[in-house]
């Protein structure tokens, strides 16, 4: 069945609601309104109030709340609107999820899911805007997933709630009217993948920005990596793929300082150095807030033909 | 109930008067944070609690860890950093855990237990459990936006959290009225329509009377209460303190309202106590404290090729 990755979201929350008594949903305007980007539409009238929980506008009492019910035994989905908005939660996020079980000694186990929106592309400006993937994969004792495709969509949120660790979901607002099969195989939270093999250079990317690197590896007999996982990052498949290769580009929606890209260029440093023609490039964002103005925002993010320019550069 | 409590109290003393001790000689280090003076609270609200109730502390959490059932010598063998501590030497003084005893920490973020309080009341009331969640926190926290987040998340949900506030009146050095442009405590709570009110913590007696009327509330499923002990803190904020903010003859003024001396003297001179009674009591203390040292002496270390342990299940 063809569906889109917002219906994706939607039904493995279903199924994840319907499967799980311990599994509730809670965040701002999940259950009455249906969600900022409609994903949860539905699931207050078929779930109830108790476990598609309207919350306060109080990120880092509900993200907390949601650590302590994990801690009850319970496995809370949490939605964050934005990871802008994800930033009123960082304490709760980074000083206590990420944290509880190494400073008790193994004693405590916090199986918080979080989904917040990442990335650009719709016009909502600055605060509506950023990619903060590598800020959040800087941390050890969670896990960082960038569905982006339809079954990846469907399939990651089962996978992270059998985690026993914090989870974070980053969800593309780009990438929601995008169409692909809904299939009811597992998926796993351990592995990046091919999405389309090609021969002359390796285009590395994650989310929202995978489309983009399809389009453009057409152009350029690309092979694309898409690599799901952004902590812990599986570098196999990446080095497989430049061993053929033997050139890479790296793109990410992120900043270039010190983003999620910069690890992965540093990994291939380390691991690949020798099977590579060319330095490794990447297409990150410019470095500037989100703008508003549609030719403006365009021009800030990772495009088709910015990756193409980047492969045509380790050729010259 | 009234030997118990001065036990209570007199184990708290002992161990830290120990635990300052030992930081002299440099068997513990880090940030230490003494309670002593304000061990009343944790003696009275502790024996409120039963066994399948949550406690959430912060970082001046020795006497509450104690109360609620860690072995002393798995306190101080984490103090010493030793693999037999109560979190495996991994949290040291600030991070003292027990999940069987429902013991969450030891949470050094000023409000940081605050939301999972809330969490833990809200799983309790998902599971259908009656469990009342006891969330300790110094009146420093309520300068923070957690704390008003988890008070008014508690109270719109009716969660069955007991919000315990120990106003030692100083933020590390800052005064409460050089932070906070309310001073009164329960007027904060009490504009969340939740049950506020105050007790006098260096009274042990009052402190357990006013715990125990809040958790019974709280176990009828009317929703969270807040109670805030007046308290002090009669030592420095932590092992770094030289203590500038504040007149000595303010603390030797509240040194005589003492927990532990003001109770003893009250017990006395109703006839419930003797001298040989207390002497023995102290004894006690001072005997599982000198086993306290021993095991963590005795203790080991992890193996640094253990390092990475902990960081996720897997």
């Amino acid at each position: 069945m063809t569906i889109t990755y917002r219906e994706a979201l939607r039904q493995g929350l279903r199924e994840a609601l319907a499967g799980d008594a311990r599994v509730f949903l809670m965040g701002e305007d999940v259950g009455k309104y249906g969600g900022t980007y409609a994903v949860s539409k539905g699931l207050l009238e078929e779930f109830g109030p108790e476990r598609v929980r309207d919350t306060p506008l109080s990120e880092l009492g509900f993200v907390g709340a949601g650590v302590g019910a994990a801690l009850g035994g319970m496995r809370p989905i949490v939605e964050v609107m934005t990871v802008n908005f994800s930033l009123l939660a960082l304490d709760q996020i980074v000083n206590n999820a990420a944290l509880l079980r190494h400073m008790s000694g193994g004693q405590l186990s916090v199986p918080l899911v979080i989904r917040s929106c990442s990335g650009a592309g719709r016009q909502l400006a600055a605060q509506h805007s950023h990619s903060l993937e590598g800020w959040y994969a800087h941390i050890p004792g969670i896990k960082v997933l960038a569905p982006a495709t339809v079954e990846d969509a469907h399939g990651m949120l089962g996978a992270a709630l059998a985690d026993p660790d914090p989870v974070i979901v980053f969800e593309y607002p780009a990438l929601f009217e995008t169409k692909g099969e809904l299939s009811s195989a597992k998926v796993d939270i351990a592995s990046s993948k091919v999405r389309r093999r090609g021969s002359k250079v390796t285009l590395i990317t994650y989310g929202a920005c995978l489309p983009k690197a399809m389009t453009a590896a057409e152009e350029v007999d690309g092979e694309v990596i898409d690599l799901r996982v952004l902590r812990p990052l599986d570098m196999g498949p990446v080095l497989e793929s430049v061993r053929k290769t033997r050139r890479a580009v790296v793109v990410d929606e992120n900043w270039r300082s010190g983003s999620l890209a910069a690890e992965v260029m540093a990994r291939l440093m380390e691991q690949g150095f020798y099977d590579l023609d060319a330095p490794v490039a990447r297409v990150c964002s410019e470095e500037v807030p989100v703008p508003y103005a549609r030719h403006l925002e365009e021009a800030a993010l990772p495009q088709p033909e910015k990756i193409v320019a980047a492969v045509k550069g380790l050729f010259a | 109930m009234s030997v118990p409590f001065l036990a209570d109290m007199l184990r708290i003393r002992r161990l830290e008067e120990k635990c300052a001790e030992l930081y002299g000689e440099g068997k513990i280090r880090g940030f230490l944070h003494l309670y002593i003076g304000e061990e009343a609270v944790a003696a009275g609200a502790m024996p409120a609690l039963e066994a399948q109730d949550n406690v959430v502390a912060t970082y001046r959490e020795h006497g509450h860890a104690l109360l609620r059932g860690v072995p002393m010598g798995a306190i101080l063998a984490e103090m010493y950093g030793k693999r037999e501590g109560c979190s495996g030497g991994r949290g040291g003084s600030m991070h003292l855990f027990d999940a069987q005893r429902r013991f969450y920490g030891g949470n050094a973020i000023v409000g940081g237990g605050l939301p999972i309080a809330v969490g833990l009341g809200l799983a309790d009331v998902l599971a259908k459990r009656s469990r009342v969640t006891a969330c300790f926190f110094g009146e420093g926290a309520v300068a923070e936006g957690a704390f008003h987040e988890s008070m008014n998340l508690a109270q719109l949900w009716r969660l069955p959290v007991a919000f315990l506030c120990e106003n030692n009146l100083y933020a590390m050095g800052t005064a409460l009225a050089r932070s906070e442009s309310q001073t009164d405590l329960c007027a904060k709570a009490a504009s969340y329509g939740t049950t506020a009110f105050k007790a006098d913590g260096m009274d042990v007696v009052a402190v357990h009377e006013a715990a125990q009327r809040a958790c019974a509330q709280v176990r009828a499923g009317q929703g969270p209460v807040f109670v805030e002990f007046q308290t002090y803190r009669f030592r420095a904020h932590s092992m770094f303190d030289p203590e500038l903010y504040r007149d000595k003859a303010e603390v030797e003024q509240w040194k005589t309202r003492g927990p532990i001396h003001s109770y003893t003297a009250r017990l006395k001179a109703k006839g419930e106590l003797t001298e040989e009674q207390f002497l023995e009591l102290d004894r006690a203390a001072l005997a599982e404290v000198a086993e306290a040292v021993a095991f963590a002496e005795a203790g080991t270390w992890e193996p640094v090729a253990e390092l990475t342990r902990h960081v996720s299940a897997a």
